[in-house]
């Protein structure tokens, strides 16, 4: 059922959400620590966890995928009520700071890549993918399904 | 016209998901058509957003950009937090945990230093405006790390209104710049697998600039990225406050 993929969705969003808003009180601060992340982990959790019993399905995996297959729209929508007016009157040290960070940042991503060493592209994984669904596996990588 | 306002309005959000995806199918093809797809159709989107949020905020006086004008107030809905967070998390389902764990220690690396070197070069940047006082110096940091961190952390130390909304901006600022200039530099900073987009999350930190960047580069790395992404905003209101302000105020003296 495809309410089943939202609720489990909503369930793993509001325990997150929680759980961030507790780890801040728990910490002292006034904001969520990481709810969102905590959330993801659910939710990463409970697929391999259903994918393990053989309990999912494709109308529970439709209710989950069609909100991550929104999320672009939500991002432009979400642009589109920033307080852009406020940023662009901030001048000066508004746009080196702004500018400064990113420029810095960018480079240590940069950086880190390749102090770190090659690895496999998104292209190179999904090809790779492609290759092992095409070919006959005899034993089957998950362990065991249902 | 008066019937079909009160329609629009009283559909907040379903005017919403039409206005947005009227945007972002004429996004689709301005990159087809005029630059023969070598910027990605959800950049243009996002910029577009971003525009008439500008335009938005001008008309109507307000801080919520297009989601002022009550026609479309279901922006407000449709890009607020819930959704958002919602739509994020769901992009987890598509997580390899093998990748992921790979980048675990990397990951917790480019978090650390996506706070600290963010707050250095906003704080030095505030200096060279004539900023002395350890409270303005640490807010307007706290602002280059995200637009979340700088207001929390300017409450916790008692800034000044101007300070701190100097600090929001300078956050919405880098987002905006995260947003638009990551696909432009994917290539050059090697932002092609899910390793670098963690690094990406954890360094950039902005969740919204990061999600925005990531999927006009590439959809597929949007999780990697929010998933350090979302632990950054955290860490700033964690650390910014307290460590990095007595840092600041053992440096300045006051």
């Amino acid at each position: 059922m495809t309410i089943s993929g939202v609720a489990l969705l909503s369930i793993c969003t509001l325990l997150g959400v929680l759980l961030g808003d507790l780890l801040g009180v728990a910490l002292g601060v006034k904001a969520n620590v990481g709810g969102v992340g905590i959330a993801m982990m659910f939710l990463i959790a409970a697929r391999l966890w259903l994918v393990r019993r053989g309990l999912l399905s494709s109308g529970l995996k439709t209710g989950v995928e069609f909100w991550g297959s929104f999320y672009i729209p939500i991002v432009v929508a979400m642009a589109a009520q920033q307080n852009v007016v406020a940023a662009a009157k901030g001048g000066p040290i508004v746009i080196i700071a702004g500018i400064g960070a990113v420029v810095v940042c960018f480079a240590m991503v940069a950086l880190i890549g390749r102090l770190s060493g090659p690895v496999e592209t998104m292209d190179e994984i999904e090809a790779r993918e492609a290759e092992e669904l095409a070919a006959p596996v005899l034993g089957l990588k998950s362990g065991r399904i249902g | 016209m008066n019937m079909i306002s009160h329609i629009l309005a009283a559909n907040s959000l379903l005017t919403a998901f039409a206005a947005v995806g009227i945007l972002m199918w004429i996004s689709g093809a301005i990159s087809k058509y005029f630059t023969f797809g070598r910027i990605h159709g959800s950049a243009i989107a996002i910029t577009l957003g971003l525009a008439l949020a500008f335009f938005g905020g001008v008309a109507t006086g307000g801080e919520k950009g297009v989601a002022d004008l009550p026609a479309l107030a279901g922006i407000g809905l449709m890009g607020g937090a819930m959704l958002r967070d919602f739509a994020i998390v769901a992009t987890a389902f598509e997580v390899d945990v093998v990748h992921a764990r790979k980048a675990g220690v990397i990951g917790a690396v480019a978090l650390g230093l996506g706070t600290v070197v963010p707050f250095v070069l906003g704080v030095l940047v505030a200096v060279a405006f004539g900023y002395t006082d350890a409270i303005s110096l640490t807010t307007i940091g706290a602002g280059a790390v995200t637009y979340i961190v700088g207001p929390v952390t300017g409450a916790a130390i008692g800034a000044s209104s101007p300070v701190i909304a100097l600090s929001i901006a300078t956050g919405v600022f880098k987002a905006v710049i995260v947003m638009i200039g990551t696909p432009f530099v994917a290539k050059m900073i090697g932002l092609n697998n899910p390793r670098s987009a963690m690094v990406f999350g954890g360094l950039m930190g902005t969740v919204s600039g990061v999600s925005g960047g990531l999927a006009a580069t590439d959809r597929r790395l949007v999780p990697y990225g929010a998933l350090t992404a979302t632990f950054h905003t955290g860490l700033g209101c964690l650390v910014a406050p307290s460590l990095l302000y007595f840092a600041v105020r053992a440096i300045t003296g006051n």
